[in-house]
């Protein structure tokens, strides 16, 4: 629980810049759910037997999850390992390289999980979802975070510069939004594609997030949450992998 | 008493080059001690291996009693870091860069709270606690970040390089401090190539060069050991000729740039010899810890 030190010191500099950090975060998703929610659901009133601003909405919830975890173990992370060498000073106390990345991995989970039960409280307040079961999300919320801060912490320590994560972004994340129904019902997909969606954490998270926002229980919730824990563990084993690597030269 | 730091055949390569070939080293409980070395000796690289923040290839490291790498993190408890270039954390301000360091070292937030008055005394920054980073001098950063390698109260703080690119004034204020740490019996491991500082500060001195311990010593045993007591440097336009002129005058003779080093016991010849020459001028001076330094580690450029 080492790592906790590491985790309190992101949150001591994210609750300084509360307000900034929060309005930032939610900006983008909240913009995009309403100017396409409100702009396309006039056309297709009912997808998948709910209208379709709930159905953005779900699907909202997750993607702006995966930026958050992603952005701030991406970004945020890199600048807090090269830029600033706040990991070397870590370092020098009774603290591993281990569990200064644990407490980053975390640390990015659980602002994307505030992203993530943001989202959900607007969803709340408009209506779009009433059953109680949609609290459910919020667990899934923090298993999404966890996998996406594990996989973009990888790329952070891989890192030689700030261009090599334009990469993960475009050539990963973007399509990977495309394909895993987030705007439209990934079955509508060519089968192959599917195939690719279903292998990847982002699908599983809106097939476990989607149904809740309805007021059902998603099924085969194992299999969903096996796969986004799968994503986060073999993220951090492969993240300590390479960042031993990378100092303990 | 155990030593504080004992290293033994310590090798460390990176790629094809071996950057520590071989090193021993031992520090004494209580004691200043200096590595010298030209860039590129390997000082950084054996205060790395050991912290235990870099695995070495071969040899063993043993750190107030714990072996390194194996128990690096029970012995960086009681270890204090003031690296090279500084890392304070530019997200918070001085307190903040304290209390958090505190908390990496699982320091209760009240006890490091209540040390915080007496280390911003100690770095000369009291009242300035609020200040951000960005808006510190070189010298308060260097400071700060000597408070900040105290705030576990450590029995051995490794510095490395604690002054360069700091003005003299800031310097010896730094030294100041260092001694004080010293005299509460603190354990002081320092990497240094400035021989002043090294003269000044330790009580004991490795040279290094190329990974390799080439002598070990005080700074007095080592001018003693290694060079003549007495240099007279001469420059001049006439220096070329009398340089070799010089040399049935006293046993060693060297030249660096368009200056003249001649080495004695006993320069009477060569004073006499220099007297009334006007195309030269002329220096005599005790032999320094840098002459030993030059002399061991030559005078070629090291970059």
């Amino acid at each position: 629980m080492r790592w906790i030190a590491v985790w309190r010191r992101n949150f001591l500099v994210w609750r300084k810049l509360f307000i900034a950090s929060v309005l930032t975060n939610l900006a983008d998703p909240l913009i995009l759910l309403f100017g396409l929610g409100y702009g396309l659901g006039a056309l297709l009133p009912s997808v998948a037997g709910m209208s379709y601003m709930a159905f953005f909405a779900a699907g909202t919830l997750c993607s702006a999850t995966m930026f958050t975890a992603s952005f701030e173990s991406m970004f945020s992370g890199f600048s807090r390992m090269h830029g600033q060498k706040t990991w070397d000073a870590i370092l020098y106390a009774p603290l591993t390289i281990d569990d200064v990345v644990a407490g980053e991995i975390m640390w990015a989970a659980s602002k994307a999980w505030l992203s993530g039960a943001t989202i959900l409280a607007v969803v709340a307040v408009f209506g779009l979802a009433t059953s109680p079961l949609v609290v459910l999300t919020l667990p899934v919320a923090f298993l999404v975070g966890l996998a996406f801060a594990a996989v973009g912490m990888i790329m952070t320590v891989l890192a030689k510069n700030w261009d090599f994560f334009s990469f993960y972004m475009t050539l990963i994340m973007t399509p990977m939004t495309m394909v895993s129904g987030v705007f439209f019902p990934a079955e509508q997909l060519p089968k192959p594609v599917l195939a690719v969606a279903q292998v990847l954490p982002l699908y599983h998270g809106v097939e476990l997030v989607r149904p809740l926002v309805a007021g059902r229980l998603p099924g085969n919730v194992t299999l969903h949450i096996a796969v986004l824990l799968v994503y986060a563990a073999a993220g951090y084993a492969l993240t300590i992998m390479f960042a031993r690597r990378r100092f303990s030269i | 008493m155990s030593a504080a730091l004992r290293a033994r055949a310590l090798r460390k390569s990176y790629g094809a080059q071996e950057v520590v070939s071989g090193l021993d080293l031992e520090v004494a409980p209580g004691e200043c001690f200096g590595l010298l070395g030209p860039n590129g000796a390997g000082k950084t690289t054996t205060l790395r291996l050991c912290l235990g923040l870099s695995r070495p290839d071969g040899g063993e490291i043993e750190l107030l009693g714990e072996p390194v790498p194996a128990r690096a993190r029970e012995a960086r408890r009681r270890i204090g870091v003031v690296p090279q270039f500084d890392n304070l954390d530019p997200d918070f301000t001085v307190e903040e860069n304290l209390l958090v360091f505190g908390r990496y070292f699982s320091m209760p937030a009240s006890a490091a709270r209540a040390k915080v008055p007496s280390l911003l005394d100690f770095a000369g920054l009291a009242g300035r606690g609020d200040a951000r980073i960005s808006a510190l001098s070189g010298g308060m950063k260097r400071r700060l970040t000597l408070a900040r390698a105290l705030v576990n109260d450590p029995q051995l703080l490794v510095l490395d390089e604690p002054t360069t690119g700091l003005d003299p004034q800031a310097r010896h204020l730094i030294w100041e401090r260092l001694r004080r740490l010293t005299q509460e019996g603190k354990t002081l491991v320092l990497t240094t190539h400035f021989m002043e500082e090294a003269e000044r500060l330790c009580d004991r001195l490795a040279i290094i060069d190329r990974g390799r311990l080439i002598a070990t010593g005080t700074p007095r045993e080592l001018i003693a050991a290694h060079i003549e007591p007495q240099v007279v440097e001469v420059h001049g336009n006439g220096f070329d000729a009398w340089m070799q002129h010089a040399r049935s005058l006293a046993p060693r003779v060297e030249r660096a740039g368009d200056t003249v080093f001649v080495y004695a016991a006993d320069v009477a010849p060569v004073m006499a010899d220099l007297r009334g020459r006007t195309d030269l001028s002329y220096l005599h001076r005790p032999a320094s810890l840098e002459d030993v330094f030059l002399k061991l580690t030559g005078r070629d450029l090291r970059d």
